[in-house]
């Protein structure tokens, strides 16, 4: 039998592109499918993935669960779950194309949905935390149904082959969203499961990386503490847990969670001026049980915004570029050229160090 | 201090009456053991200096000498440990990483040991190696998966670059440098006569072995020592070495003192330098990664060599080796916790790692499970021993063996683990030249042919029990394969049903 | 000369740069295209556009000239030729080489230089006209790696620990260090006359073939570093 993720560790390396428009222009979902082909051999067909963020502003109010299921029947007992605790507002099948290159697609449903206050109340939780504990506990213990995404105004689309395969299979160019993250997989062996592929989404936030972290069980087994469970046994599954915890229940803010995460030497630290040591030591020394060593570049998706970040010892490429209101984000430059080919401002970002572009307060 | 000091481990035994005062035996220790004083007109010994390696035993000409270990020990301590003691000792006095050689010698369970091969009885005759055919010639290499034909419907015979072995054995890496130019010199002699392959190994190649190309592998490491396209195109494969199951994750280290004259021309940096090879590829830190570096020798060598990519036997080999069979790589090497090394950190010796016959199982079940086990060959290494394990090793999956410590034994090599010394009285892991001369490249090459005769024979004797007349016939074949002592884990991970059933 | 225009196979690209009887080609429109140039020998690569990774891999005496940014690993493990690069480049470049120069007009990535070798006759040299990322030179071994510091985002001109592990060849870096710290292992002092003789060929060719005025670039001092041993790691073993 294949083991699928979850059951096993599957290491895997990859490709990862990003777009945003600081105006909150929409873009077309093409561009970000067209980036990903210079960087074909940085995937091996095994997994690709986008999210797009501000993909639809008519429901921007609902949270969007985009749901994989195995047959008819559990979409209905999930269904059924679900409406225990949401009123789902407009229920449809994702749009697709047939295509060769794309074999043994699930049943892919998105739904729109608003958590019933009642229960809210009932359970003592805020609305995020409310809808987060259901997308887990449905993806812990629902045997074929895997919610994807379940972010407001955002949504994750993502198969088993190549990223510009996966991207014309989900009919990307009919979407317009200010930002998108894309990502091209390269797994070391067979997982056949689509819920294996980039991006990983909680809530609003989504996460595509491209390397293979040495800390993981030491930060999986810190972040289950709270509540979390790594049911894919991913480092990109973590990571995104590891960003939900600290930025939407610790409330850090972003450049301090990549000093979580991506930690500043001590040697580095000791440079530095009184407050910034003083903060950094806190960060270091509070949650360490966060630091993620070995190789990693991720893009972290938001609503309004993107986060780029490299490890601290920056093991694996990644540039940014500018045009206009545009910000370009890469694990190569050449993926840039090809949608951006006047793009300027080229900057590799050194280790730990975090990009955040945002889009312009109240243009999301 | 007082404190560093420990009764030597070994004890030089002489019987004086034997003893004819000839010297011989100051005169071939480079460790300084054996002295002649004068006034006693006697031959005496530093038992410090003394590293067991038996030369003074072989050279004596009147049988005269013994090595023993002696028994001046710490008191017994079944946690604290004797060489545990004396470990804390030794960093206590210095602060210094410990450092050993060869394979690790810990008591680790061998699996091949509990390993049981078929034969042949009634149901299925047994053939008689002696007088029918028993083949035994193999081809490393990815296979095409399917067979195109042209317009006549001929079929068209491109198939990617292949090794050709007579035999499913290969000399693994050992560089020049860590060992001398005669025993390099020795085992590519002998791979020519046997119609095998040795292996540079990351030291690079001297000018003068250039000629054994046709079997040779050479090897590129994280330190790139001797690397350029003439040499990519030396050999018959380019061996990319991302770990040694002697030492997983750990780089390379040949002090200045090992850089002479011919070792630093071959490795293409100044003399007096050490060479340091890093312990990542810098070009790798990722498995996309591994597939540029393999494609960027694929390009520089016009896609004309195999590649053979080379890793420590880890937890997670399966998964790795997937991603390798996926990058390209035309064939996987998997180097096991036991295999041998001209130096290495002892902890990381010694605990780092998995044994190579879980290793070579798992791996080969994932491959097979995944489809994609044709597309690459694999070889087994990290302590093939003799000819029963190499037959264990290709019924369990591995398409060849790579084997080091054996081949140094051949020539010599009493396994005293002191490589890192520089001091080998038998010439082989030294750069001093009175020592390399000690091993007469002849000499070494017909006993290296002569071993690897000897497991030819086994192998066919083996085979010919089990009836089958041709070794890709035993690959993978695990019912020839029965476990004795081995838990139900084991056995399931060898994937190998227990004796009897 | 020969004009090839990429098309996304970089197989195909090296193959009419290995067959081709023409010793002079463009490459138009490159766009992440990798390993061109890989192991080749005598012949002049121009390329418009973006190479991909391992541009110049074990290059063998082969001139590459690129009108534009490169990425990860140029020049790996190269052993002749020249690499000119009019503009930035990634991480790694020059990793291992052991002769032949890359001149690169822009700033460099992380690992510049890493594990540079000499051998004999062969002594490589790659000048950036930039900044570096953090571990410049780490391992060197041999050669000369020279940092013009002529980037204007106000950057110090190396990142964190730049020639760790470095057991041979020089650094050389123009204008100021302020901000930078060495490890221990190496010597870091004014350069001296001596020392500049050493790149003031490369530096007046650099200048040549990016048309900057070489004036400019003694207008400011040149700091030197060297490793204080070739044996660094010497006192870390205790024989067990």
């Amino acid at each position: 039998m294949k083991l699928l993720e979850g059951q096993i560790r599957i290491p895997s390396g990859c490709a990862i592109s990003a777009v945003i428009s600081t105006e909150g222009e929409r873009m077309s979902g093409a561009d970000i499918v067209e980036s990903m082909r210079p960087m074909h051999d940085r995937s091996n067909g095994l997994g690709g993935g986008f999210a797009g963020y501000g993909i639809y502003p008519e429901y921007k109010d609902f949270y969007a669960l985009h749901i994989f299921f195995d047959n008819a029947a559990v979409r209905q007992e999930c269904e059924s779950v679900l409406k225990e605790s949401f009123e789902i507002v407009k229920a449809e099948p994702v749009p697709t194309l047939k295509m060769p290159e794309i074999t043994d697609e699930p049943i892919i449903y998105r739904y729109f949905t608003a958590p019933l206050a009642s229960r809210m109340r009932d359970a003592q939780l805020d609305e995020r935390e409310f809808v987060a504990r259901i997308v887990m506990s449905v993806n812990a213990s629902m045997k074929g149904a895997y919610i994807v995404s379940a972010g407001k105004n955002m949504g994750v689309f993502k198969a088993v082959g190549y990223p510009e395969d996966v991207g014309r299979f989900y009919r990307l160019e009919e979407y317009s969203g200010y930002s998108w993250i894309a990502h091209g997989r390269y797994p070391t062996n067979t997982p056949g499961w689509w819920g294996g592929a980039h991006p990983f989404a909680i809530l609003d936030y989504s996460v595509v990386h491209n390397g293979e972290i040495s800390s993981y069980d030491a930060n999986r087994r810190f972040i289950e503490m709270y509540g979390y469970k790594c049911t894919l046994q991913t480092d990109t599954e973590v990571i995104a847990y590891i960003a939900d915890y600290l930025l939407r229940r610790q409330k850090l803010t972003l450049k301090e969670f990549a000093s979580v995460v991506a930690a500043p030497f001590w040697s580095t630290i000791e440079r530095m001026s009184e407050e910034d040591k003083r903060i950094c030591t806190y960060l270091r020394t509070v949650y360490s049980g966060l630091l993620v060593t070995g190789p990693f570049s991720i893009v972290l998706g938001f609503e309004g915004g993107l986060m780029a970040l490299n490890d601290r010892l920056k093991l694996r490429s990644m540039v940014t570029a500018k045009k206009g209101d545009r910000v370009y984000i890469a694990s190569e430059e050449a993926a840039i050229r090809k949608i951006a080919p006047d793009a300027g401002d080229v900057y590799a970002p050194t280790g730990g160090e975090p990009v955040i572009v945002k889009v312009r307060e109240g243009r999301y | 201090m007082e404190a560093d000091f420990f009764y030597p481990e070994f004890e030089v035994v002489r019987n004086d009456i034997k003893c004819t005062r000839c010297r011989v035996c100051e005169r071939e220790c480079a460790n300084g053991v054996h002295y002649y004083s004068e006034s006693g007109k006697v031959m005496l010994s530093d038992d410090t200096k003394c590293v067991d390696c038996l030369r003074c035993v072989a050279v004596c000409p009147v049988h005269a000498l013994k090595i023993v270990k002696s028994n001046c020990n710490f008191r017994d301590n079944a946690n604290w440990s004797n060489e545990t003691i004396k470990e804390a000792v030794k960093q206590a006095g210095t602060g210094g990483v410990l450092l050993s050689s060869m394979g690790n010698p810990k008591d680790y369970p061998v699996c091949w040991d509990k390993i049981l091969i078929n034969a042949s009885q009634v149901t299925n005759p047994p053939i008689d190696p002696l007088r029918e055919p028993m083949e035994t010639r193999v081809f490393l290499g990815k296979k095409p998966s399917n067979t195109p034909r042209d317009a006549e419907g001929k079929i068209i015979c491109d198939i990617p670059p292949q090794i050709e072995l007579s035999m499913p054995v290969m000399f693994s890496a050992m560089s020049y440098g860590s060992i001398s130019y005669n025993a390099h010199k020795c085992l590519a002699e002998a791979s020519e006569k046997l119609g095998i392959c040795y292996n540079t190994g990351e030291g690079g190649l001297h000018e003068n072995f250039f000629k054994y190309g046709a079997n040779t592998v050479v090897q590129v490491a994280s330190g790139r020592f001797g690397v350029h396209e003439e040499y990519l195109k030396a050999g018959v494969a380019v061996e990319i070495k991302m770990g040694q199951g002697a030492k997983p994750g750990i780089g390379g280290h040949l002090p200045a003192s090992k850089i002479t004259g011919d070792v630093s021309r071959t490795r293409m940096i100044p003399e007096g330098t050490d060479a340091i090879s890093p312990a990542p590829h810098h070009d790798i830190y990722s498995i996309e990664d591994l597939r540029q570096l393999v494609y960027s020798i694929k390009e520089a060598t016009a896609y004309a060599k195999p590649v053979i990519v080379k890793v420590a036997a880890v937890h997670n080999i399966a998964a790795i080796a997937s991603g390798i069979a996926r990058s390209g790589a035309d064939i996987i090497a998997i180097d096991g916790f036991r295999g041998g090394t001209g130096a290495a950190p002892t902890g990381i010796r010694d605990n780092v790692g998995i044994p190579i016959e879980l290793a070579l199982a798992a791996v080969d079940r994932r491959l097979r499970e995944e489809g994609i086990r044709n597309d690459v060959s694999l070889i087994a290494g990290g302590s093939i021993r003799n000819s029963t394990d190499v037959i264990k090793a290709i019924a369990l999956g591995a398409d060849a063996c790579y084997i080091a410590t054996a081949a140094l034994i051949a020539m010599g090599c009493h396994l005293c683990r002191n490589c890192q010394s520089g001091k080998c009285n038998w010439g082989i892991a030294t750069q001093r030249p009175e020592l390399v001369r000690r091993l007469d490249p002849e000499a070494g090459c017909a006993r290296l042919v002569n071993l690897m005769t000897a497991w030819r024979r086994e192998i066919r004797e083996f085979m010919g029990g089990m009836g089958i007349n041709s070794i890709e016939a035993l690959r993978g074949n695990r019912l020839m394969l029965r476990g004795i002592g081995l838990n139900a884990k084991e056995l399931e991970i060898l994937g190998i049903a227990h004796a009897g059933e | 000369m020969q004009t090839i225009t990429a098309c996304g196979d970089f197989a195909a690209i090296n193959r009419t740069l290995r067959e081709s009887t023409d010793d002079s080609f463009v490459i138009e429109n490159c766009l992440g295209e990798r390993f061109v140039g890989a192991g080749l020998s005598g012949k002049k690569i121009r390329i418009n556009g973006i190479p991909g990774n391992a541009l110049g891999a074990y290059l063998n005496g082969a001139e590459i000239e690129v009108f534009g940014n490169a990425q990860e690993a140029v020049g790996d493990t190269m052993n002749a030729g020249s690499i000119v690069i009019h503009g930035r480049v990634g991480d790694a470049a020059g990793y291992a080489m052991r002769g032949g120069k890359i001149f690169i007009k822009g700033s460099a990535g992380y690992r510049t230089g890493i594990h540079m070798k000499a051998y004999r006759d062969k002594s490589p040299v790659m000048v950036i006209g930039g900044r570096c990322g953090s571990f410049l030179g780490e391992y060197l071994a041999g050669g000369a790696i020279v940092v013009l510091g002529m980037h204007d985002d106000g950057k110090c001109v190396v990142g964190n620990f730049p020639c760790t592990g470095m057991h041979g060849g020089k650094v050389f870096i123009r204008g100021s260090l302020e901000g930078a710290r060495f490890p221990s292992g190496v010597t870091v002092r004014d350069a001296t006359d001596d020392d500049l003789s050493e790149i003031r060929s490369d530096i007046a060719e650099y200048c040549r073939v990016f048309g900057i005025d070489e004036t400019l670039v003694w207008s400011e001092r040149f700091t030197v570093i060297t490793p204080n041993s070739s044996n660094p790691y010497k006192q870390m073993y205790v024989e067990n």
